[in-house]
């Protein structure tokens, strides 16, 4: 690592002392480093003069193990990536496999997987927001926000019996059919939810504390956004106006009516702003759903590749051997090789899977949106306070599970 | 009076002040606790005794227990001095604070105060000034990065305000012609407190906020922040050591909450009637309401505030405070100066 010695440039020589500049390790282990991100800065007092992000604590090497493992056992990994948004996780591999295989989730799995993806978004941002105000010192907006993902986490739990990784779409449809009232639960909380939004920018909106530290504060331009891969609030707040969601839509995001927040400042004000908004806007996708969501089945009808109902493997002979088959030896997927994107609640998400006509993946390579995030962070931090770093981490809402892979 | 008598009310006093005050600091971590827990809709402490009113015996007894860490690479003689300093000289300041008129028990007639000095605002001044040193040999000493960042704004911090501080309390001082803490809450006497009566709100008003900086509390508190510097100046401490920064930050929480009732609040001033020993206790009660509604304050801010950035907090403290307080000595004098 030769560039994390003090640049020569920036000490002083002549007269005085040489080493002007003092290198500090801001992580691993730091309180607001979101996770293991170690972040190498070389500081004059406490200005920033360059940044360099460390990361690989947290390798998992999950995309390696994809090589493995049957594609129904995948699913299970993807959701381990990103572990604030498993569901979208989820979404992204299930759809990829399922444009290799040519077939399609029912349409009412394709509601359910939006309500469910509009849902983890909502949880996900609460996250952000909470830590992101605990950085800037705004305690209670933390607690407020778990309280509210703490429901969100109990309707997974109800639908896909775990909290977190709940590992509940297949390819072809769903695991399971929603349990009984669960759909009368996701309503009671997303009638709720504008008003708990109302109380977050209560607390921080027109705080005028909370302003002077976000407004102007690591800025990015449209342009440098742009060519460094920023996506999703990062890159709206840059006033770029690209949702995948909305341009290039999948699992029936076509039928829904959301906006797309931009904001155009580009500072830590900007991105809390488009993410306050889509609170709002995913709770309208998910009352949208939860109104118009189809009757049918919500498993695909494709007998080698979803496996059967439990009373059909018990009853029907052909049932029982695709079940059989596809749990021991698993499904076989056309030779080919395909990329989908989806937008996750940092930005575009995408898998890359290549398929070798084997019921295992040959290569699966994810294109995650927090890695390619996280490059921009030095570009918002340099000449800035060691305090703005700390509201910049924050602002752009990285996962270091997701980063490292 | 006897010098042994002398001695042994001085003596007895400074023992209950010492006791009141620590038990007080250690109980105020818990209301601060119970309080914020309820505003973020949380429980706070209940575990330890019923509703946890046993748990800051508990922590204090976990900071006796634990070991006593003392990092490699720290310049051991100030390292050890830095806590007990800032200690030290955070529970000096109240030996000049009155809370109450005085008490007559036998024939000695003993002033509810350790010792009545005449330049009493000075001595508090000038203490908590030489407090900054706790803290910046700490984080020098320490030799590290984070604690020496933290030690840095601490300083720089501290020295800043303490101007605003200082000038916010020259209105009060003009009013009552005096540097004794007596002195000033007699001048008060009879509903007449500063706040409103010679208009110090203003003062009030920069002493509040030079207060909560004085103090490193929210939304000042950047030498610790947290999450920028992990513990800031405290960083590389621990059990007993750490516990005495821990007991002086919120001792001078106490003093300039007591001062704030002295100079701003009328002191012990309030409404007394009833019998002779409800005659006594009422003033004292007045004074210890006023500076739990001070304490509360600093508690609800911290439940609601997000933290300054080191710059603005500068520009805050020079560019804002420091014109303000001046101009409010101006117009005080110039008031003053007029109606004599």
């Amino acid at each position: 690592m030769a560039q994390l010695v003090t640049n020569p440039e920036t000490q002083h020589h002549g007269e005085g002392p040489k080493d002007r500049t003092m290198i500090l390790n801001m992580g691993p282990q730091h309180p607001s480093t979101h996770g293991v991100l170690r972040l190498v800065l070389e500081v004059d007092g406490e200005t920033v003069l360059r940044m360099m992000p460390d990361i690989g604590y947290l390798h998992t090497g999950i995309e390696k193990t994809y090589e493995a493992k049957f594609y129904q056992q995948c699913v299970t990994l993807a959701d381990r990536m990103d572990y604030l948004a498993p569901f979208h996780n989820e979404m992204g591999f299930v759809l990829a496999v399922e444009r290799l295989l040519g077939i399609e989730a029912p349409p009412r799995a394709q509601w359910i997987r939006v309500l469910l993806n509009e849902l983890q978004r909502i949880s996900s941002h609460l996250v952000w927001l909470g830590t992101h105000a605990l950085d800037i010192g705004a305690m209670s907006v933390f607690l407020y926000c778990f309280r509210e993902r703490e429901d969100v986490l109990r309707l997974f739990e109800a639908i896909g019996g775990q909290r977190m990784f709940t590992d509940y779409f297949r390819v072809g449809g769903l695991a399971l059919e929603a349990p009984l009232g669960w759909f009368k639960r996701v309503k009671k909380f997303s009638d709720t939810f504008f008003e708990r939004v109302d109380e977050y920018e209560d607390l921080l909106t027109g705080n005028p504390i909370f302003q002077e530290r976000t407004k102007g504060v690591a800025h990015i331009s449209k342009e440098d956004a742009t060519a460094l891969g920023l996506s999703g609030p990062s890159l709206r707040g840059s006033g770029v106006d690209w949702d995948l969601r909305r341009d290039m839509p999948y699992s029936s995001y076509e039928k829904f009516q959301f906006g797309v927040p931009v904001e155009t400042s580009g500072d830590v004000w900007a991105r809390y702003l488009v993410r306050m908004r889509e609170f709002r806007e995913s709770n309208k996708i998910v009352q949208q759903a939860l109104a118009g969501l189809p009757e049918g089945p919500i498993k695909a009808d494709a007998p080698k590749i979803v496996l059967p109902e439990r009373d059909k493997m018990k009853t029907q002979m052909e049932a029982l051997i695709y079940h059989f088959k596809i749990v021991t030896e698993g499904f076989s997927v056309p030779a080919g090789e395909v990329y989908q994107a989806i937008e996750s609640p940092r930005g575009e998400l995408g898998f890359y899977v290549v398929s070798d006509g084997t019921a295992k993946p040959y290569r699966v390579h994810v294109r995650g949106p927090s890695l390619a995030n996280l490059q921009g962070l030095p570009k918002m931090c340099e000449g800035r306070l060691i305090a703005d770093v700390v509201a910049a981490i924050g602002s752009i809402d990285i996962v270091l599970g997701e980063i490292d892979r | 009076m006897p010098l042994s008598q002398y001695i042994l009310i001085a003596v007895v006093k400074i023992a209950i002040a010492l006791f009141v005050l620590l038990t007080a600091c250690a109980y105020v971590v818990l209301a601060e606790r119970k309080l914020i827990a309820r505003m973020q809709n949380r429980w706070g402490p209940t575990r330890v005794g019923p509703f946890g009113f046993l748990q800051p015996l508990a922590d204090g007894l976990k900071f006796i227990l634990k070991e006593d860490l003392i990092p490699s690479h720290v310049y051991k003689p100030l390292y050890i001095a830095a806590p007990m300093l800032s200690l030290t000289l955070a529970l000096t300041a109240i030996a000049v604070i009155p809370i109450g008129q005085s008490v007559t028990i036998g024939n000695a007639n003993i002033p509810l105060q350790i010792t009545d000095v005449n330049i009493a605002l000075l001595i508090i001044l000038g203490l908590t000034s030489v407090g900054v040193y706790g803290i910046a040999l700490a984080g020098w000493a320490s030799n590290s990065k984070y604690s020496l960042l933290g030690s840095l704004r601490a300083s720089a911090q501290m020295i800043s305000y303490e101007l605003a501080l200082g000038l916010s309390l020259i209105g009060v001082l003009i009013g009552a012609g005096s540097f004794s803490l007596r002195e000033i809450v007699n001048s008060q006497a009879g509903w007449h407190w500063n706040l409103w009566y010679r208009g110090q709100f203003v003062a009030f008003f920069v002493y509040l906020m030079a207060a909560f900086a004085e103090t490193n509390r929210v939304p000042f508190d950047l030498p610790e922040a947290e999450t920028e510097l992990v513990a800031g100046y405290h960083t590389e401490y621990s059990a007993m050591k750490f516990a005495m920064f821990f007991v002086a930050e919120y001792a001078n929480m106490f003093t300039v909450a007591c001062l704030a009732t002295l100079l701003f609040l009328g002191g012990w001033d309030g409404p007394v009637f009833g019998p002779a020993w409800l005659m006594v206790v009422l003033p004292v009660l007045w004074f210890v309401l006023k500076v739990i509604l001070f304490i509360f304050v600093y508690i609800w801010i911290r439940g609601t505030l997000p933290r300054f950035r080191y710059d603005q907090l500068m520009a805050f403290g020079w560019k804002f405070l420091l014109p303000l307080a001046l101009a409010n000595i101006l117009i005080t004098s110039l008031v003053i100066g007029l109606t004599a």
